[in-house]
């Protein structure tokens, strides 16, 4: 089957004061107490490479030290661990934004866990040389349900950029 | 700016590229991983940078405190009685206890009076509850609903009804981390109540304590009770920690292992208590007397 540019319908600019929201939502939502449940997903991480996947130009590693820095001081974890598994996070998904775009949604989450999976393992190494105990492999679970989560925050966070300018009752499209 | 593994054309003046930038940024994270894990450097950042993201946990956790406190409402009638029934017993039990101790106090005060010993100041304690875990896997920590507006501090022992459960260690204006006895890096000063032997104990990794730097023929044995010597000046003497239950003794090596059980509720108990300092008791050491003053000698 030869791949088309689905996922791509012509969309409106997208508004940055948006992405910053749906950034700082997905920080908030990051910050719920769930104690350690396992398979939480990583909002931030996922909203982040959204975003580098989007919109590279606007959207990468920066963004990304900024938000890794915000949630390490939100969990309590070492300084700049998640800075630097999601800087990696955004480097890695504006590179590959060009290819990526040409999937569907469900393609595109799939392509995306072993991106998700990279970050963590980031994460679990950086700890463990510090000397933390590891946490077991359930701390890696949430790799997936943030990936399966791909699919509906593809729709959630592409909705404002999907709105008809102008509705015309002769031609509706 | 420019989309990686794509070169800039050089007529626009789009910055760094994306490598560069990559470079930059891992630099910076590296150096922060090392500056506050390596040194601890880096409190007062995290508590500066703690007033953007304090708006945000409060946001988050509120609901979440909202649905915990609605499920509570709606405990069973049954569950409340019997716990009303079995506070009320232990409420009898400590009152027998409290009497005599009232007594007890007088005496012993009497008994110091006689002999002429500072009278051990009591410990300011700060009642607080355990709210969640904290959102770090890495470590094992709670945060409790008591910050630095309630005079918490880092460094305050915690305990519950059983025993100690860790140390608060780092405070936020309205809430406090408390790392456990159960964490890796934890280490407290116990004694062995039975031998009254010295140690220090740290977290196992499995929810267990161990005392490490002991010889392989120390006293001790399964069952023994270990408490605080409070030799630190943080934990207050004679807090019970844990409970021996396990002691490989191999030759081989030079160390036992001995596996504790703590005896708190370390990963359970919601309601904990903050202890205050505990005032360091020992007397300072005599001063020697000055020596004279040098005479300066009159020539003849």
């Amino acid at each position: 089957m030869q791949t088309t540019h689905r996922s791509s319908r012509i969309l409106l600019p997208v508004r940055m004061a948006w992405v910053w929201l749906t950034l700082l939502a997905a920080l908030t939502l990051d910050f719920i107490p769930t104690s350690q449940l396992p398979g939480m997903p990583d909002f931030v991480a996922l909203v982040l490479a959204f975003w580098c996947v989007r919109e590279p130009l606007r959207v990468s590693t920066g963004t990304a030290f900024l938000l890794g820095l915000l949630t390490d001081i939100g969990h309590g974890s070492a300084m700049g661990q998640h800075a630097l598994a999601y800087v990696l996070l955004a480097y890695i998904c504006g590179a590959i934004s060009r290819r990526l775009l040409w999937f569907p949604p469900a393609a595109q989450a799939l392509q995306l866990v072993p991106i998700f999976f990279m970050a963590q393992i980031v994460m679990v190494v950086v700890r463990l040389m510090a000397g933390a105990e590891f946490p077991g492999w359930e701390y890696f679970f949430s790799t997936f349900t943030t990936a399966i989560l791909w699919f509906p925050a593809h729709y959630i966070l592409l909705l404002p950029q999907m709105q008809p300018i102008e509705r015309d009752e002769n031609r509706p499209l | 700016m420019s989309v990686a593994g794509h070169s800039t054309p050089p007529i626009f003046k789009r910055g760094l590229p994306p490598a560069a930038r990559l470079t930059v940024y891992l630099a910076l994270s590296t150096a922060l991983l090392v500056a506050d894990l390596r040194f601890n450097y880096l409190e007062t950042l995290r508590q500066g940078l703690a007033v953007l993201t304090y708006p945000l946990q409060i946001v988050a956790s509120t609901p979440a405190e909202w649905a915990g406190r609605t499920l509570e409402y709606f405990s069973s009638l049954n569950r409340l009685r019997q716990e009303n029934a079995r506070l009320n017993g232990k409420a009898l039990e400590d009152a027998k206890r409290l009497l005599r101790q009232t007594g007890l106090e007088a005496e012993n005060k009497q008994l110091r009076d006689l002999l002429s010993m500072r009278e051990k100041t009591p410990v300011r304690s700060i009642a607080a509850e355990v709210i969640y875990t904290a959102r770090d896997p890495f470590a094992r920590r709670v945060v409790i609903d008591r910050g630095t507006r309630d005079g918490i501090e880092a460094g305050l022992p915690v305990i519950d009804g059983a025993g100690v459960v860790g140390q608060v260690t780092r405070t936020f204006p309205l809430q406090a981390e408390v790392t456990l006895l159960t964490d890796r890096e934890q280490s407290i000063p116990v004694r062995v109540q039975r031998s009254g032997l010295r140690a220090v104990m740290f977290g196992a990794s499995n929810g267990l304590l161990e005392l490490r730097y002991l010889a392989s023929n120390a006293d001790v044995e399964p069952g023994d009770v270990i408490v605080t010597s409070g030799l630190d000046g943080v934990y207050l003497p004679d807090l019970p920690v844990a409970r021996v239950i396990r002691v490989e003794r191999d030759d081989a090596r030079g160390f036992a292992r001995f596996l504790c059980k703590p005896e708190a509720g370390i990963e359970r108990s919601s309601a904990v208590l903050v202890l205050g300092r505990a005032r360091v008791d020992q007397p300072r050491p005599e001063e020697p007397p000055p020596p004279p003053a040098p005479t300066l000698r009159r020539k003849p």
